[in-house]
């Protein structure tokens, strides 16, 4: 199994159908009631067993769609299928100019992912959507990247490859009725790149087309670089996997029951909770944008439930914590510090023991792992000295100390005080309430 | 149902395997008498019989999402003839153009 090796005796992971099914069920899908595996035969070193165990015409879902909002405007993108396969290995091509296959010395394969549940959701074909094409590509796929993260089914770090997308393009000229010959581009790993790459081909094909060229339907390879697409492997045969039902395991027969069950445990849907969240919150639409893109609506939503207020949250995180997290060049969820801290430092702001700029301090001594808040603040003596009793002996202090000026203010010279105070800011060490302490030096003064 | 020439040449191309002329003719007669053989279930099968690809009358045989102790790198690369980097090292996929 480790290596894909022949021989290997395949067994379905539960937990895998379980997500597919949950994943189904949120693209709105039929979920099938009975279907196979099949292998896909194909010889290539990413398998060693020289076949993939992939689903062909059973697929687990079958039949939804995905609302997604471009500009304002709302397309329904049609789901064909989703099914299940096991991945395969990485290759990685060594030599040549590009780190592709043509013009490599050799390749490098890791086995680490082979046999690992892969879910593969294939779209209908969207059509109208004329020069959105782009656009509308690229907010389906981070729809279906957002609402793959809520239902917990994948991390889908892109980057990573734990999700992947291939795209395909075909043209329908002005008063056409049918669609022109459809190329699919692979290595698009990035939001971005979606919809680079279909703005390329749009380009690319429109321009074939006009100079009275035919599309050669093949496999194309995006490149990050400049954001163009080249043909794929040139000699490549008609594609022939020779499916057939996989021996070696049984078929799958999800329970209406189970479906049931599954249906009742999804989450809040990304599309509900930003609606919920922007009313919520009283956001603009740039502002939760800008929440979503800096991944900060989990954490912020977490210190709200721990009792913060939303303003508050959101500017801890969006401000404070983010540049911090750009700095240390890592994503904000991966700070040393929790949404419940955060709720807590902004507690004590909200209770007068912290003002904004000893706050800060706090966050500083958490993110450098000085302990929790309230050890911040004990260790490094941070509290605003807002209680009257302590204030009070403090103003005492200072005046005993520095008879010259308390004596200037007590002979009207109220600007004196200015020193005084200056001077329990001092010994305070930032902490005390200063325009509370003039107050209490003129008051002990006689000049209040 | 015959099995042609073509067709094992073919099967042999996509398998990588690389076929004399006397082994596609020896070949093709094997596998037409192999495939005519499993084809007379067709003259047995009538309409109320659903095509079957298990013989046992199983569904759903799952196991726990767990993960178990498998292969190190060390151990995982012994048997390779080249390898890089924690990698097996293959040859050259494609042939030049």
């Amino acid at each position: 199994m480790c290596l894909g090796l022949p021989g290997a005796l395949p067994v379905v992971n539960e937990k895998a159908i379980e997500f597919a099914i949950r994943i189904g069920l949120a693209l709105n899908c039929e979920i099938a009631e009975w279907c196979r595996f099949a292998r896909k035969n194909y010889f290539y070193p990413d398998m060693p067993k020289d076949f993939q165990i992939s689903q062909y015409d059973e697929p687990i879902c079958f039949d939804g769609y995905l609302d997604v909002e471009v500009e304002g405007e709302t397309y329904r993108i049609g789901i064909e299928r989703a099914h299940l396969e096991e991945d395969t290995g990485k290759s990685t091509h060594v030599g040549g100019a590009t780190g592709r296959i043509h013009g490599a010395d050799y390749s490098l394969v890791d086995y680490n992912r082979s046999g690992i549940p892969l879910i593969e959701i294939v779209t209908k074909p969207i059509e109208a959507t004329e020069e959105k094409a782009p656009l509308v590509a690229r907010a389906y796929a981070t729809e279906l990247r957002e609402l793959v993260r809520a239902l917990g089914a994948s991390d889908v770090r892109m980057e990573e490859g734990s999700m992947r997308c291939d795209v395909n393009v075909s043209l329908m000229p002005k008063g056409a009725a049918e669609w022109g010959t459809r190329t699919e581009t692979k290595n698009v790993n990035s939001l971005r790149s979606v919809e680079r790459s279909v703005r390329f081909e749009v380009e690319r094909q429109a321009g074939v087309l006009d100079a009275g060229g035919r599309i050669v339907q093949e496999t194309r390879h995006f490149h990050e670089g400049d954001g163009s697409t080249s043909p794929g492997r040139s000699k490549e045969e008609a594609q022939d996997y020779r499916y057939f039902p996989e021996p070696d395991l049984v078929p799958v027969a999800p329970s209406r029951a189970w479906v049931e069950e599954i249906r009742a445990t999804l989450p809040e849907l990304p599309a509900a909770r930003r609606v919920r969240v922007k009313a919520a919150w009283s956001l603009t639409d740039e502002e939760l944008r800008d929440v979503i893109n800096a991944g900060a609506l989990d954490l912020i939503e977490e210190t709200v439930a721990a009792g913060a207020a939303p303003g508050a949250a959101r500017k801890w995180w969006m401000n404070e914590l983010s540049r911090t997290a750009t700095a240390r060049g890592v994503e904000l969820a991966a700070l040393p510090i929790t949404a419940a801290q955060v709720a807590r430092i902004q507690a004590l702001v909200d209770a007068g023991e912290l003002n904004d700029k000893l706050a800060r301090k706090v966050f500083e001594g958490v993110l450098a792992g000085e302990g929790t808040p309230d050890e911040v603040v004990a260790g490094r003596g941070l509290k605003v000295v807002s209680d009257e009793g302590a204030l009070l002996a403090l103003v005492d202090q200072v005046i005993a100390e520095n008879a010259d000026a308390a004596r200037k203010v007590r002979d009207g010279k109220v600007a004196a005080a200015g020193a005084l105070v200056g001077a329990i800011m001092k010994a305070s060490r930032g902490q005390a309430d200063a325009g509370r302490a003039r107050e209490l030096i003129l008051e002990r003064l006689g000049q209040s | 149902m015959s099995i042609t020439r073509d067709e094992v040449a073919h099967l042999a191309r996509l398998s990588r395997l690389a076929l004399g002329d006397e082994e596609l003719d020896h070949f093709a007669v094997q596998l037409d008498a192999i495939v005519s053989a499993v084809a007379r279930v067709q003259e047995v099968a009538a309409e109320d019989i659903p095509p079957t690809t298990h013989a046992l009358p199983l569904v759903n045989v799952f196991r726990a999402d767990e993960v178990r102790p498998s292969l190190g790198t060390a151990e995982a690369l012994s048997g390779a003839p080249a390898a890089e980097d924690e990698r097996f090292r293959v040859p050259r996929i494609l042939e030049e153009d």
